[in-house]
């Protein structure tokens, strides 16, 4: 089966960016797919390659880059909730006059047509979040 | 992008302020109304409280961005479910949301309500229909 996922509440705070990963990881052991994974509202904030959490903590930035690598998922982070948040690509960053950029390894910014196309394309859309 | 349509069901439970979650569900809709789905929304719980009219928020100096909803019979988006008992137990009825209409095609452009009051065991049934959920 195809599943699109959907992350739309913040990391650490919450623990759908934990479950989702799981759950990810999960399908992709028992041969489904996913080709894309969605962030969404304070999600966004999975992407940022500036988190630093204790060391005996896990690193969701990390392994969620390190499992979009290994299995060509395409994590997309929707623009709009990026923006707000202070998350933002080199092109971005030089597009809004700003002086530096965040984006993590295996992350792309892209718009909410991304979202519908997800759910339009897959079996299934998980949302995780509140 | 695939020919299929598929049921697309948003569902909304929030209130309008306090979470961001009613703001970003609608831009949502308003980009996934490109897509040529058959997109419905639901409103339910404090999500209700979404469609109220008279809204002002400038004591919070939020957007108000409610007058949207009146314009998403314009983006073919005409399916508003409104859950009865969610409006009934915040003491809300038809009359406390906003007028929104949609002009249907199929009958001579009539003007139609988009807002359609809905039991609880009924919403059920929508959402049991739908290809796609996503919830707010």
């Amino acid at each position: 089966m195809k599943f699109g996922v959907v992350v739309s509440t913040g990391p650490y705070t919450h623990e759908a960016a934990d479950s989702a990963y799981h759950f990810v990881k999960s399908a992709l052991a028992k041969g489904h797919e996913v080709p894309r994974v969605f962030f969404y509202h304070d999600g966004v904030n999975v992407g940022t390659r500036l988190s630093v959490p204790p060391q005996d903590d896990r690193n969701l930035q990390e392994i969620w880059t390190k499992l979009g690598q290994e299995h060509g998922i395409d994590l997309v982070i929707c623009i709009a909730a990026a923006q707000r948040r202070g998350l933002l690509d080199e092109n971005e960053a030089k597009r809004q006059g700003k002086d530096a950029n965040n984006i993590a390894d295996g992350f792309r910014i892209s718009g909410l047509g991304q979202l519908i196309e997800m759910s339009i394309q897959t079996d299934r859309t998980i949302m995780f979040g509140n | 992008m695939s020919e299929e349509i598929k049921k697309l069901l948003y569902v909304n439970r929030k209130a309008p302020h306090g979470t961001i979650y009613a703001h970003e569900a609608l831009e949502v809709v308003l980009i996934g109304a490109a897509f040529d789905q058959d997109v419905s929304l639901a409103f339910l719980d404090d999500g209700v409280f979404q469609l109220t009219k008279g809204q002002d928020t400038t004591g919070i100096n939020c957007k108000n961005f409610s007058p949207t909803f009146r314009a998403l019979g314009d983006y073919d988006v005409t399916k508003l479910f409104v859950e009865k008992e969610s409006l009934e137990e915040r003491g809300l009825t038809l009359d406390d949301l906003q007028d929104i209409q949609y002009e249907d095609e199929d009958d001579d452009w009539a003007e139609k309500p988009s807002i359609r009051l809905v039991s609880r065991a009924e919403m059920a049934d929508i959402m049991a229909n739908q290809d796609v959920v996503l919830s707010f």
